[in-house]
C-alpha cells in the first residue's frame, strides 16, 4: 500500500457537510488514494451540496455535476472521449449516494457495468435520501425510521444486496469499504485503480443528521457496523473469489442499534429478529467465500 | 458525388463528415437505419470513433453529456418515446453548453403504438434550449446535420435536426455527398472552450444559487438570439463551397400571395405541388417554409407575410388545448404587427395520416372564403364513423 498517498490532500477543509458526515472523510480517502489524475462524476446528492456553491468546489480534481440517474452513463462517455483524446492515465470515479445507485441510477449502472466501461464506481452509503431530507431508499435497513417510513410504520423490508447484485454481473472488482477502516478504503481504492474494466466500491458512510446520532460518534457507529457483522468488509474479484477482510463478532447488533435514534422504537423482539437476519447473511457470505477459497 | 439514399443514410453520411468522435444511442423505429450504419462505420475504422451501446436513450443523451464535457465532438439519434424519456437531460445539455448534435426522427407518441409521422415529439421539447430545425428531403437532411455542428460549436448549444418518419428517413432520394476535403474546411475539428482537464480542474454543473442562475440562464437565451444570425452566415459559408442554401425560412411566392401556406417537414413538398396547380389556376396563394424553429426567426416570418391577408398553418402536431403549435408561434410572431394577416390554424397529418395535395387544396380554399379564422385550430380530414360507431 502506497501509504505516502495519505499526505497528498485533495479536498478543502471548506466543504459545506454537517459535522461528522461520513460522506465527507469518504471523499477525502478516496481522493488521497486516487490522486490528482481523476475525473469525477457526481450525480444528485447531499455531495451535490457538499462540493460547495459556484463559483466554488471542495475538491482539487476536475468534477462533473450530473442528473440523478446518470452516474453510469456519464462516466461511460467521459471515459469514452479520454480514451479518443488518448488519455489512458487519469481515472474516471463516479460518486453517488445508495438512491443514486440502488434505485434510481441503477439501470445505467447495470448498463455500465454490462458494457465492462472502465471506470470506478463509488456508492456513498447513508442508508437514505438524506439530501432531500431522509426518506427511505431501498438501502435503507430494516428497522429504521426515516420520513417516509415514519411512526410505527418504520422499514419492514429488508436492506438491498448492492454488491451481489454488481458481483452478478461479473465484474472484475467488487468491495465494501467503511470509513472507519481508512487504510483498507484506501487499499481498496488504490487495488481498484489498477484494474481495468468496471469496478465497485461500496462505503458505509454514517449520516449524523439522518440517523439521529451525534457527530462525535460517527466513526464509532460506522465501526460498529463492521464489529457486528451488519456491514462486512470484502472483496470479489470476477465475480467469484471472495475474501472477507475481517471476520468481526465482537457485539451483538442491539449495541449498534441502541445507539441510534433512527431505530429507538425498537423491541427487544424486533433486535432478535435482526440479529438472526444478520446471522443469516454472514453465514451465507462465509459459506461464498468458503466455496471459492 | 451522387448517391441515391435514404433520409438516414443522409444522416449517417453527414456524421461520417463531420467526424463526430463520440456517438451513442439505442434503437427505436424509425430512427435505427441511422444507428446501423454509424454503428457498423466504427467498428469498421470508417470512422474514428467510439459507438456507445447503451441501455436507454436516457443513457445516450448522459454518456454525450459526459463526452462532449471532455472535449470531442459527439452525436446521438432518438425519435418519439426515446426523446421523450431524455427529456431531462435535454435541458441538462443546454444548460451545461453542451455543442451535442442529435437526429430526431418526428414520430407519433403512444399510447396506441403509432411509428408514423408526427411533430409532437419534438415540439414538445420546445423550451429545453436546443436549436431545431425540420428538413423537407433528403439533400436537406445531409446539409442541415453539418451546419448544426458548425452553429453548435460557435454558439454551444445543442441542435437537434428533424426529419418526418418513413416519408423523408426511408425514402430513397439522389443526394449529393460533399467532398471530405471541402467538408473540414467548413467544419474544422472541434475546438472546446471548456473540458474536464486534470492539468486544469474546474467542477461543471454545480449548485447555482438566484445570485447567479438568472444570469446563466439569460446568457442561454441571448445565444439562442446569436444563433440566429449566426446561422444565416453558416448558410453563406456553405454555400460558397457547396452551392446549396434553404434559409431560416423559404418563402415561395409570398410577394403578391392574398393567401399563404405556412408549412414544415415533407408536406412543403406536396405542397409545392398544389401551389403550382392554384397558382395555373389564377390563384394568388404561396408558401411559407419554416426550418429553424428554435431559436424563431421572428423577424423573417414577419417580412416574408408583409402583404399577405391570410396564414394557413398546417400543422403536423398538436398541443392538447392549445392546438396547432406553428400556428401558435406564428401568432405570437405577428401579434404586435400592424395589419398583420389573419391565422388560420389546421390539424393534418397526424400519426402518419396522409397530406394529400386534395387535402392541401380543401385548406386553402377554407382558408380563402372564410371571413375570420375559427377560435380553434380545423383538425381536417377527420372520420365521423370510426369501427362503426359515429363520433360526437
Ligand atoms: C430525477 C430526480 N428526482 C429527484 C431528485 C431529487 N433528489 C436529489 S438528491 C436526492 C436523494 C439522494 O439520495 P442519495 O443518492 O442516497 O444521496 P444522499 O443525499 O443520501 O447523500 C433526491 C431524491 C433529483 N435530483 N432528480
Ligand atoms: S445530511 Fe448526512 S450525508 Fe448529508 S451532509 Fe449531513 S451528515 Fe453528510
Ligand atoms: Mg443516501
Amino acid at each position: 500500500m502506497e501509504l505516502d498517498a495519505l499526505d497528498q490532500e485533495l479536498m478543502y477543509s471548506g466543504h459545506t457537510g454537517c459535522p461528522g458526515c461520513g460522506a465527507t472523510i469518504a471523499m477525502r480517502f478516496l481522493l488521497k488514494a486516487l490522486g490528482d489524475k481523476t475525473v469525477v462524476v457526481m450525480p444528485a446528492s447531499c455531495w451535490s451540496v457538499i462540493a460547495g456553491p459556484y463559483p466554488q468546489c471542495a475538491v482539487k480534481v476536475p468534477l462533473i455535476h450530473s442528473a440523478f440517474e446518470t452516474g453510469g452513463a456519464v462516466a461511460s462517455g467521459v471515459r469514452a472521449a479520454l480514451d479518443l483524446k488518448g488519455d489512458k492515465e487519469t481515472t474516471v470515479v463516479t460518486w453517488a449516494g445508495d438512491g443514486g445507485t440502488f434505485d434510481i441510477g441503477f439501470q445505467a449502472l447495470s448498463g455500465a457495468v454490462e458494457r465492462n466501461e472502465d471506470f470506478i464506481y463509488v456508492c456513498y452509503d447513508n442508508e437514505a435520501y438524506m439530501n432531500t431530507g431522509i426518506q427511505r431508499s431501498s438501502s435503507t435497513p430494516y428497522g429504521a425510521w426515516t420520513t417516509t417510513t415514519p411512526g410505527t410504520d418504520w422499514k419492514k423490508l429488508r436492506k438491498k444486496n448492492i454488491v451481489e447484485a454488481l458481483v452478478a454481473h461479473r465484474i472484475p472488482y467488487a468491495a465494501t469499504a467503511n470509513i472507519a477502516f481508512p487504510e483498507d478504503l484506501v487499499r481498496k481504492a488504490q487495488k481498484a485503480k489498477s484494474i481495468k474494466g468496471s469496478r465497485f466500491i461500496h462505503i458505509f458512510a454514517s449520516c449524523p443528521t439522518g440517523w439521529r446520532i451525534p457527530s462525535e460518534m460517527s466513526i464509532k457507529i460506522a465501526r460498529m457496523a463492521v464489529q457486528t457483522n451488519i456491514f462486512p468488509l470484502y472483496e470479489v474479484e470476477d465475480g467469484v473469489r471472495y475474501t472477507i477482510n475481517y471476520k468481526p463478532r465482537e457485539y451483538l447488533v442491539r449495541e449498534y442499534f441502541k445507539l441510534q435514534g433512527r431505530f429507538r422504537h425498537l423491541t427487544d423482539k424486533d433486535l432478535d429478529e435482526i440479529q438472526e437476519m444478520v446471522n443469516e447473511d454472514w453465514e451465507l457470505l462465509l459459506r461464498k467465500a468458503d466455496a471459492h477459497a | 458525388m451522387k448517391r441515391v439514399l435514404e433520409g438516414s443514410h443522409a444522416v449517417a453520411e453527414a456524421v461520417r463528415l463531420a467526424k463526430a468522435q463520440v456517438i451513442s444511442a439505442y434503437p427505436i423505429t424509425p430512427q435505427t437505419h441511422i444507428v446501423e450504419i454509424l454503428s457498423d462505420y466504427c467498428s469498421t475504422g470508417k470512422m474514428k470513433a467510439k459507438f456507445l451501446r447503451v441501455e436507454s436513450e436516457h443513457s445516450a443523451l448522459a454518456s454525450l453529456i459526459g463526452a462532449q464535457s471532455s472535449g470531442v465532438r459527439t452525436f446521438t439519434a432518438t425519435s418519439s418515446q426515446g426523446l421523450a424519456l431524455m427529456h431531462e437531460l435535454l435541458h441538462w445539455a443546454s444548460g451545461a453548453r453542451l455543442p451535442i448534435v442529435m437526429a430526431e426522427v418526428n414520430r407519433a407518441l403512444g399510447p396506441g403504438w403509432n411509428i408514423w409521422v408526427d411533430q409532437t415529439d419534438s415540439l414538445s421539447q420546445r423550451d429545453t434550449g436546443w436549436i431545431q430545425f425540420y428538413c423537407e428531403d433528403s439533400q436537406e437532411v445531409l446539409d442541415t446535420t453539418l451546419q448544426a455542428y458548425r452553429l453548435a460549436e460557435e454558439v454551444n448549444l445543442p441542435a437537434m435536426v428533424v426529419l418526418d418518419a418513413f416519408f423523408l428517413s426511408h425514402t430513397y432520394e439522389p443526394v449529393d455527398i460533399p467532398d471530405e476535403k471541402d467538408v473540414d474546411r467548413f467544419l474544422p475539428p472541434y475546438a472546446p472552450k471548456f473540458q474536464l482537464d486534470p492539468a486544469n480542474p474546474c467542477a461543471f454543473g454545480q449548485l447555482v444559487t438566484p445570485a447567479f442562475y438568472m444570469e446563466m440562464r439569460h446568457d442561454i437565451d441571448r445565444a439562442m438570439g446569436l444563433a440566429l444570425t449566426s446561422f444565416i452566415e453558416i448558410e453563406e459559408a456553405y454555400a460558397r463551397l457547396f452551392k446549396r442554401r434553404y434559409g431560416v425560412v423559404e418563402a415561395v411566392q409570398c410577394d403578391d400571395a392574398d393567401v399563404v401556406f405556412l408549412t414544415s417537414g415533407t408536406v412543403t413538398g406536396t405542397c409545392r405541388l398544389v401551389l403550382k396547380a392554384l397558382r395555373e389556376k389564377g390563384e394568388k396563394v404561396g408558401i411559407l417554409k419554416v426550418k429553424l424553429f428554435r431559436p424563431s426567426p421572428v423577424e423573417q416570418i414577419r417580412a416574408a407575410l408583409r402583404s399577405a391577408k391570410k396564414v394557413a398553418v398546417i400543422d403536423r402536431n398538436c398541443s392538447f388545448g392549445a392546438g396547432g403549435i406553428f400556428a401558435q408561434e406564428v401568432r405570437a410572431a405577428l401579434c404586435n404587427q400592424p395589419g398583420h394577416p389573419l391565422v388560420y390554424s389546421y390539424i393534418a397529418g397526424i400519426g402518419g395520416r396522409d397530406v394529400t395535395p386534395e387535402l392541401l387544396e380543401e385548406i386553402y380554399w377554407k382558408t380563402r372564403n372564410s371571413e375570420v379564422p375559427e377560435k380553434d385550430s380545423i383538425w381536417m380530414g377527420l372520420q365521423e364513423v370510426v369501427h362503426g360507431t359515429r363520433r360526437a
